[in-house]
């Protein structure tokens, strides 16, 4: 067997951070569970985040705001409570429609201690049983990204009803058409019943219980999965269904804690399978035999570039993650080929250098660098439309190759006009 | 605390980064906690620029609050400085790093650095980021002008351009030329495109051009009175502005060189007949003071139009807003809350809204066009081409972007005669338009939203407009808004005992749809002032002689 990446040593890197906060996480969310409404407690420069990181404006009536501390709510701590309780109670008045409704801690509202989770109790006996208020903190002080999902995942746990029924749980926010396609995988396979969360609806929370096993559809959910386990439920580890390979194994990985055989499984999965392989090859012909680097962002990069580097022939000098779960990235890691440097947090500068002297073909990063790295003649694809784009399962496969080979087939286009430019 | 859905403004320390990254070979330090960082896409994103920001954000994180959060701020400007070797050092706070109170300019003091340090004190709790903009400014000038001599041949500075701003890149080269046709030299052009060096000469020229007051007036006013330069008033927005603004110059130059006005077309394009059509249309204009002052009186002064709304969303230039608009026979709006705007533009229907991306998303939803004069910007507000907003160039662009959105003078007139042609139908739209046409409804939530890029229009739930709107209810009630039913605000409601009999009802579908949310608001409000509990076709028509001008 050759060596993996599951013993490589990672480069620890403190320093300054090219990433989100865990309050853009709400820009999903809040589509996603269709009568949740998110409070971010915070300041202007919360709510100036959202609307930046929302593609400058999403602007149906959002359901998300921000209630933004005044120097007043800094001054007493008592007056703070009382200010969110009326903004509180004017904002469910306007929006009949809310069932659930979740106090986003910030930056600020963490450093003024400002007691977010009292507050929900307290206005959840006010407004329930209609209204379930819950708690949790997006702030950049404690979340990067997308474990601002994990921290709003982690805060419903709790609440979940209790069931003894043997059940499986699909964990994470996947895009609905993603969502059902997964459903429907798991009926022919014949995992039953299935539970999802979150749940569509912030009223149809489902229960768990010790007889609920239960798998991430995203690798950013480690406290999510602590809170699952603590309340009794059994995770079910596997890479990621990403790619061809991904969503195979995620599903092989399912049904055999249900006792169902692979033979099974295979009948079920062998047309989407060749389906997606076949798509997947031809999109990646333009990715074959180039090399990737990702800079830290979603969590995402280690189940990303297993699939590059298997399923589309290309070679990974550096997989940065913000963060690196051991137990949770450990199938991921086993089928990534040694080679690549694993580096978890941030040093953007020393990482910038990194990055220019391996010159690789593709870059993976942030907004703020993109188009600076591009103007230095490298090529990048941003990192956040792999998180708000349809990737996961066999349907998907293609187009999640598709993301990282048009940026390469763009530049391609454009080059020989560049050329007779100048 | 103030709920809020969107800002116009962003926290001051923006501000801060605007100057920082318009300039070059200066450096800032913001002391911030990670996520912070958003903001450089502003301006790699928006603004397209090829550079990132010269930004350095210390990053702490929740373990260093009770450990030491200052000497990661001092490790960070000392390592920015050693890999930026800036001619100067900005260090600042962002809203969190207020609160910890780690004195960014005090601990930068100690290091000792080589070049100077200033400290910037932006209260993220108080004021935005056009105060972020001109106290940045405003302190870099006090720490880095010195005095000097005037330079020999008369010379001005121009002051206000920043990243990001609104057309600033266009509008400095515009005003630039004039300035040099006349026969003055331009001495520093501050904050874009300047040195923290060229800072240093600021005390040279002989008066300040003053673009923007938002970014730079605090500057102007201190250069007044420190070195004796007297700064222009007037903002060249618009033919008429610009004339006075030559004048302005010549009075503070004494420069008598002619100045070519050939290439200014807009004053003919109004007169013209063809544009006999925008006469009295009635405009909503809103946007950051100056910029929505500019654009209230060349609306009234230079295209005809009736200015039926002004206001703005700082309310530092609330004062002379307020007196504009008196002026004008209106109450000004003062707000920067974007559901009080929604409701000023949905009860005064006006015909075209001069605004920011808000309004224009707004004009959206309403089905009212809209030109977009103003920040907040988008990545629409910078266009490959020269597009000023100001000189003579920029009142030829004012007329071409402030009538693009509206429906040309005679397929107003055609739109009007057959309203049954199947292609005129209310979701055509302007026909010069291709992507006009108002969207279905989308399902509510239907995926998390593959999110819009900056670079495209956003996406979501589209607003419901004009065909949304079902004329088919006899009793007009609230207005139905689709997706984004329980809006956050309340809608303002018609009379609901006035009932819209058919007659009248089918009669109003045959009047253009983008006048036609008008003539619905007038008949009822003709009715109700009558005691009328039914609109029949009769009372249509005495309500449109009543309000017919």
């Amino acid at each position: 067997m050759t060596a993996t990446c599951r013993d490589a040593p990672i480069l620890k890197e403190r320093g300054q951070r090219e990433v989100f906060c865990g309050l853009t996480g709400i820009i999903w969310l809040h589509r996603k569970i269709q009568d949740a409404f998110f409070l971010v407690v915070g300041s202007r420069t919360c709510a100036h985040l959202l609307q930046s990181a929302a593609g400058v404006m999403i602007f149906a009536e959002p359901r998300f705001a921000t209630a933004i501390l005044e120097e007043k709510d800094l001054a007493g701590l008592a007056d703070a409570h009382a200010e969110l309780d009326r903004e509180v109670a004017r904002l469910l008045a306007r929006r009949p429609d809310i069932r659930l409704l979740f106090l986003v801690g910030s930056c600020p509202s963490e450093v003024i201690k400002l007691d977010l989770h009292r507050a929900a109790e307290r206005l959840s006996g006010v407004h329930g049983p209609n209204v379930r208020v819950l708690n949790y903190s997006g702030s950049g002080i404690e979340t990067t990204f997308t474990q601002g999902e994990d921290a709003c995942l982690a805060a419903m746990v709790p609440a979940l009803p209790q069931t003894e029924a043997a059940q499986f749980l699909l964990v994470g926010a996947l895009p609905d058409v993603v969502e059902d396609q997964a459903l429907d995988l798991l009926a022919q396979i014949g995992v039953a019943p299935v539970q999802v969360l979150p749940a569509r609806r912030g009223t149809e929370l489902p229960a768990i219980g010790p007889n609920t096993r239960f798998a991430l559809a995203q690798p950013f959910l480690g406290d999510t999965q602590s809170a699952l386990i603590r309340r009794g439920a059994q995770p079910i580890s596997a890479p990621f269904p990403f790619g061809a390979e991904g969503t195979a194994l995620w599903l092989h990985a399912v049904a055999a804690a249900f006792g169902i055989p692979p033979q099974r499984v295979e009948a079920v999965i062998a047309a989407p399978r060749a389906r997606a392989q076949a798509a997947v090859a031809r999109v990646a012909e333009v990715l074959r035999g180039r090399s990737v680097f990702f800079l830290p962002d979603s969590q995402l990069e280690l189940p990303l570039a297993r699939f590059l580097t298997r399923e589309c022939g290309m070679t990974a000098v550096e997989i940065g993650t913000p963060h690196l779960h051991a137990q949770i990235m450990g199938p991921e890691l086993d089928l990534i080929a040694a080679g690549p440097v694993i580096s978890e947090g941030q040093d953007v500068d020393l990482q910038l250098d990194r990055v220019r002297a391996a010159r690789p073909d593709l870059t993976i990063c942030g907004l703020g660098l993109a188009n600076p790295l591009e103007s230095e003649g490298l090529t990048t694809k941003w990192a956040i439309e792999l998180v708000f784009t349809p990737v996961h399962f066999f349907e998907q496969a293609a187009d999640l190759a598709g993301l990282f080979a048009r940026p390469i087939r763009r530049r391609a286009l454009l080059a020989p006009h560049a050329r007779a430019a100048e | 605390m103030k709920l809020t859905v969107w800002t116009y403004e962003g926290p001051p320390h923006v501000g801060a980064m605007r100057v920082a990254t318009g300039m070059r070979d200066l450096h800032l330090v913001l002391h911030a906690p990670q996520g912070d960082t958003y903001a450089d896409l502003l301006f790699t994103m928006i603004e397209r620029r090829g550079h990132r920001p010269p930004v350095s954000y210390t990053t702490f994180q929740a373990r260093d609050l009770g450990a030491d959060t200052a000497s990661l701020f001092r490790t960070s400007a000392q390592a920015a400085h050693d890999r930026f070797r800036p001619q100067a050092l900005l260090v600042a706070a962002s809203c969190t790093a207020e609160l910890i109170q780690d004195d960014p300019g005090g601990l930068a003091e100690t290091l000792g650095l080589p070049v100077p340090v200033i400290a910037l004190d932006l209260p993220s709790y108080q004021r935005k980021e056009n105060f972020g903009c001109d106290e940045a400014f405003l302190q870099l000038a006090r720490a880095l002008a010195k005095p000097m001599e005037r330079t020999t041949r008369v010379s001005c500075n121009i002051l206000g351009p920043t990243a990001l701003g609104f057309r600033h890149r266009d509008d400095v080269a515009e005003i630039t030329a004039l300035v040099e046709e006349m026969g003055i030299d331009v001495n520093v052009t501050a904050p874009m495109g300047s040195t923290p060096a060229d800072l240093a000469r600021l005390g040279a020229a002989h008066f300040n051009v003053l673009l923007y007051p938002e970014t730079a007036e605090s500057a102007a006013r201190w250069l007044e009175r420190e070195f004796g330069q007297p700064w222009t008033r007037t903002i060249p927005i618009g033919a008429r502005a610009t004339r006075a603004f030559i004048d302005e110059l010549r009075a503070l130059s004494g420069s008598t060189a002619p100045v070519d006005d050939s290439r200014l077309r807009q004053p003919w394009w109004a007169a013209s007949v063809d544009s006999t059509y925008l006469t009295g249309k009635r405009v909503f204009v809103f946007g950051d003071g100056t910029h929505a002052m500019a654009a209230a009186k060349v609306a009234r002064d230079e295209m005809g139009f009736e200015v039926c709304g002004l206001g703005c969303y700082n309310r530092e230039m609330a004062r002379p807003v307020r007196a504009l608009a008196r002026e004008m026979g209106l109450e000004a709006l003062i707000t920067d809350d974007y559901l009080e705007v929604e409701s000023a533009i949905e009860a005064l229907q006006p015909e075209l809204i001069l605004g920011t991306q808000m309004e224009r998303h707004i004009g959206k939803r309403l089905g009212i066009p809209c030109a977009v004069i103003s920040a907040p910007v988008h990545v629409q507000d910078f266009p490959a081409r020269h597009s000023p907003q100001m000189g003579f160039e920029g009142a030829n662009v004012l007329f071409d972007t402030w009538v693009h959105p509206l429906v040309m003078g005679l397929e107003e007139h055609l739109l009007t005669m057959f309203r049954d042609d199947f292609e005129f139908h209310d979701a055509a739209g302007p026909s010069h338009h291709g992507g006009h046409a108002p969207k279905p409804v989308a399902p509510h939530g239907a995926a998390p939203d593959s999110i819009a890029p900056p670079s495209e229009a956003p996406r979501g739930p589209a607003a419901p407009s004009a065909s949304a709107v079902s004329l088919a209810c006899v009793v007009p009630g609230p207005v139905p808004v689709g997706a984004s039913g329980a809006a956050v605000a309340p809608r303002p409601a018609a009379p609901e005992t006035i009932v819209w009999l058919s007659d009248a009802e089918h009669e109003l579908k045959k009047i253009p749809f983008f006048v036609r949310g008008k003539a619905r608001r007038n008949t009822e409000k003709f009715a109700a002032e009558r005691g009328l509990s039914a609109i029949g076709l009769q009372t249509l028509y005495e309500a449109k002689a009543h309000y017919a001008r």
